[in-house]
């Protein structure tokens, strides 16, 4: 069995790996939903995002033409921020109540 | 799956965000209750994974791609409320910063992946335990046929959110029958890898796994 601090790192280490490397060789054709809607045709009613301009856009960082580095750069910082967020998130969410002294 | 602005009307989005903001409410209430200091970083990277998985479309037919949920493989990993939770996380993550998902569709989609595919394949896996002989093995097969039916869940989900406020005409049931078939071709790819990823986790720290120490 892996001591916790080992089998987190791994678990970390291994998401940045998916998300930073794997991720550029993921399929690009449209997903499921995106599909249907092409085919059916209500596709047409989508809007622009409000961030599509945004830095991270479509996992891809504005400014860096490389395609594989910006998939992956985008990759890491969702990785990054999904663990702050969650991290703290949940380790609040865990944290038992003090008791309260008399 | 995940839904862009201008699929569905405000006032359907306004109804599921309210939904989805209750279900994130009680997910929150109920947590509290599963968690604790030694499987909240579990709960934390759950998430992470789901966000690097779900950028890891693969193809699933001529032209489309699939991904992971995760509602099924998380429900099993750190139990339902803190799934919801997580997934929760990893959509605010995509919707604010990757574009992924529309704003104004956000409840829609917190409702679809984070409390129907959860649910959904929570259940089915709790089903499967009851009948599968009490194995690690019996963990990871009902694991993976929860996530093999939380996909066209959702999709059936989606499907009622276009029938109460879609923007477009086209009739509901040519939608139901289109989202149900592509959404089972994804759900075998979901299969696999919540099945894979909960027997990794069951190898190496099944003292973790929810679904499984509630069950020894």
């Amino acid at each position: 069995m892996l001591t916790n601090r080992k089998f987190y790192i791994a678990s970390f280490i291994l998401s940045l790996f998916l998300a930073g490397v794997v991720s550029f060789y993921a399929s690009s054709s449209p997903d499921g939903l995106e599909k249907v809607a092409g085919d059916i045709g209500f596709i047409e009613t989508a809007k622009d995002h409000t961030n599509a301009d945004g830095m991270l856009a479509d996992y891809g960082v504005k400014g860096i033409d490389n395609e594989r580095a910006s998939v992956g750069v985008a990759g890491i910082i969702g990785v990054i921020g999904t663990a702050v967020l969650a991290g703290v998130g949940f380790k609040f969410i865990a944290r038992k109540p003090k008791k309260v002294r008399s | 799956m995940h839904i862009p602005d201008g699929f569905i009307d405000v006032q359907t989005s306004a109804v599921f965000a309210g939904l989805a903001a209750a279900g994130v409410a009680t997910a929150l209430k109920g947590a509290r209750t599963q968690l604790d200091e030694k499987t909240a970083p579990l709960a934390g990277l759950t998430a992470v994974f789901i966000f690097a998985v779900q950028m890891l479309n693969f193809p699933v037919a001529a032209g489309t791609s699939g991904h992971l949920l995760g509602g099924a493989l998380a429900a099993v990993l750190v139990g339902p409320w803190a799934a919801t939770l997580a997934l929760t996380v990893v959509l605010l993550m995509q919707g604010f910063l990757f574009a992924d998902g529309g704003l104004t569709a956000l409840g829609l989609n917190v409702f679809n992946m984070g409390i129907i595919g959860v649910w959904a394949g929570y259940g089915i896996f709790l089903l499967l335990r009851r009948i599968l002989p009490k194995n690690k093995s019996s963990i990871s097969i009902a694991a993976a046929l929860g996530g093999l039916l939380s996909v066209p869940a959702a999709a059936v989900s989606f499907t009622i959110q276009y029938a109460m406020g879609a923007t477009a005409t086209f009739s509901v049931s040519t939608v139901l029958s289109a989202m149900v078939g592509t959404h089972i071709l994804i759900g075998i790819g979901e299969a696999l890898i919540t099945g894979l990823t909960v027997s990794a986790v069951l190898a190496s720290r099944s003292d973790l796994v929810y679904g499984w120490k509630n069950h020894v």
